[in-house]
């Protein structure tokens, strides 16, 4: 990491603090969800991609079947795929440093490399591997944070965690919402899912959701 | 249940890791298809709002509007406000516990 300019650690470390807080959130949901303080925390580690922990977490407390569950959580990693097929050829890493490479391929590092285009390609590969570390260690000491501080507190609705979970997940869908289209997208699959809830064993209306994603995306528009 | 949190970790780790680590492995191509990368970009958006009914208005399998709708329309209003994600996170478990307690 040569030529490391001040404006590409300063952003990089800002978004990594800002997401890592987020953890908070995520430990404290798991372990209302049922999760133990340590699993929680072996979340962060290995799973390490803040949406599908929260879909893993959310579908086990909904009541919802393992499969259903890990399902949500794989579909919503997908993301990461294709964050790695644009990274690769930017990174060009091999062995031990491509698979932490591959761990720290989120949102926000690709979202930060893809964002210092401006600065070059050194500023790039500095963006997503402080950004990508940075949200690591972060996201991990504030879930185990998160974690320890929901099991003091006992009773989730008394705390309101209850109502934080889905407003979570609100906080994650409202950024994704850029164009009307996504708006419908995300009404639809809001409305959709309350329609099947009475009809569907607790946790499978979550996974089913995914046919209005089939059913926007198939056309072309 | 102890199982199954074990089983919904391990697997969720080990799968969410192959995903990531298949896109650093495959060449461009192979994810090409345009329908497939539309109905992708769309996923996140139907799981996530999904998910909000989930845990916002179930319980079991019935839709049930209690306290935490009150903290759901406050998450929304902060959201309108561009506040960022902690304070809307609080402000809507306040709302909720503060709305629990008033029964």
């Amino acid at each position: 990491m040569s030529n490391l300019t001040r404006s590409t650690v300063r952003d990089s470390l800002s978004v990594a603090l800002t997401v890592g807080t987020y953890g908070v959130a995520f430990g404290a949901a798991s372990v209302a969800a049922g999760f133990s303080v340590l699993q929680s925390c072996l979340f962060s580690l290995l799973t390490f991609t803040g949406a599908s922990q929260f879909a893993a977490v959310g579908v086990v407390s909904a009541g919802g079947p393992a499969a259903s569950a890990i399902a949500a959580a794989a579909m919503l990693g997908t993301r990461n795929t294709l964050y790695g097929i644009q990274m690769a050829p930017l990174l060009q890493v091999k062995g031990i440093r491509r698979v932490v490479a591959a761990q720290v391929t989120i949102d926000e590092s690709t979202g930060v490399a893809l964002s210092q285009a401006p600065r070059g390609i050194a500023a790039m590969r500095e963006g997503f591997w402080i950004t990508g570390l940075g949200v690591f260690l972060f996201w991990n000491i504030f879930t185990l944070a998160g974690a320890l501080g929901a099991r003091a507190l006992g009773n989730p609705a008394s705390w309101g965690l209850d109502a934080a979970v889905p407003a979570a997940f609100l906080g994650l869908l409202w950024p994704r919402l850029q164009t009307n289209f996504l708006r419908v997208v995300a009404v639809s699959s809001m409305a959709f899912a309350m329609l099947v809830t009475p009809w569907l064993p607790a946790g499978l209306p979550i996974i089913t959701t995914v046919v209005v994603a089939v059913v926007f995306g198939w056309r072309a528009r | 249940m102890t199982t199954v949190t074990w089983i919904v970790l391990g697997a969720t780790s080990a799968l969410c890791f192959s995903l990531k680590l298949l896109g650093h492995l495959v060449p461009e191509a192979w994810l090409a298809n345009p329908r497939l990368q539309r109905i992708n970009a769309l996923v996140p958006i139907s799981l996530l709002s999904a998910l909000v009914v989930a845990q916002g208005v179930v319980v079991k399998t019935h839709l049930v509007f209690d306290h935490r709708l009150a903290g759901l329309a406050v998450a929304l209003a902060a959201l309108f406000a561009k506040a960022p994600f902690p304070v809307v996170v609080v402000a809507a478990a306040a709302t909720s516990a503060f709305v629990y307690h008033l029964h």
